[in-house]
């Protein structure tokens, strides 16, 4: 990974982390009151989030011929099935259990909460696990 | 009573402006070096390193380990930054209980990887690409966070 390009995922992820803080989705109750009604906010930072990059992913590769520190611009389709619907499902229950998903139990980090640390590790477990079971790639 | 003190009682613009800040953040990912920012995948492709079982040796978790550390890296110093510049390094934490936390967590992190996606994979990049599996991923775990968060707090609280 060369240098700027190195640097350009950092500044993102900066950006990323600074928002969700700035956005108090780093913590759980904010999350949870939202789960139950009580607090509509995180459909405004979804909302702006994806309004953003809506715009950037159509517009990028329409307004420039590769990005800035690479060759190509990447996709990532995302497909419906059996697995999908399943993951998705068990994740909403894990989701409303603790409030905290994978970018918040990251970024909390920062802030030295460290009771995310249970959801950080329950969240490197699951993955593990999910990946010691799956059968296919 | 007023409609906007009723769905944001604490408040709309921080959630707005936040909400701009990450997904500049991940269009800033798209437009420097054309990468997807999704972030449940970091806790995969971070196990290829130790586990050598073909699954977590695949191609797209080996060669996307290292910038999506980088990137995870990143979220904790932006978090870092807000914490010292705007929460005055104040203790943060969390009065959600530790074994919801850890059990919640092994949830997500097995549904997430087991979905391919999380809300930032699904919703904020899914949804950013128009992809309508990601749109059926979003609503399913939207209503069964719904459904878990109402039940836990009328029988766990």
């Amino acid at each position: 990974m060369s240098a700027a390009r190195m640097l350009s995922t950092l500044a993102a992820g900066v950006l990323f982390g600074f928002g969700l803080s700035y956005a108090t989705m780093i913590q759980p109750e904010v999350v949870l009151s939202f789960l139950r009604f009580q607090d509509f906010g995180l459909m405004l930072v979804m909302g702006g989030a994806v309004a953003v990059v809506l715009i950037a992913y159509k517009l990028a590769p329409r307004l420039m011929q590769h990005p800035v520190f690479d060759d190509h611009f990447h996709a990532h389709p995302s497909a419906w099935n059996r697995d999908t619907a399943k993951g998705a499902a068990i994740f909403g229950i894990g989701w409303g259990l603790c409030g905290v998903c994978p970018g918040p139990a990251i970024a909390g980090l920062g802030t030295g909460n460290w009771d995310l640390l249970w959801a950080l590790g329950g969240i490197a477990l699951g993955a593990l696990v999910q990946g010691l079971r799956a059968t296919k790639p | 009573m007023n409609l906007t003190l009723s769905l944001f009682p604490l408040g709309w613009q921080h959630y707005l402006l936040g909400g701009l800040l990450v997904g500049t953040g991940t269009a800033l990912l798209f437009v420097l070096t054309g990468r997807i920012g999704g972030m449940s995948t970091v806790f995969s492709s971070t196990w290829s390193y130790v586990v050598q079982r073909p699954f977590f040796q695949q191609a797209r978790f080996v060669d996307s380990r290292n910038w999506r550390l980088v990137y995870a890296a990143g979220l904790i110093l932006g978090a870092f930054i807000w914490w010292m510049g705007f929460a005055g390094g104040t203790n943060q934490a969390t009065a959600v209980p530790v074994w919801q936390l850890a059990v919640g967590g092994f949830f997500v992190g097995y549904g997430a990887r087991l979905g391919n996606g999380c809300t930032s994979g699904h919703g904020i990049c899914g949804l950013g690409s128009m992809q309508l599996p990601s749109l059926m991923a979003v609503l399913t775990f939207m209503a069964t966070a719904f459904l878990t968060a109402n039940i836990a707090a009328r029988w766990l609280a």
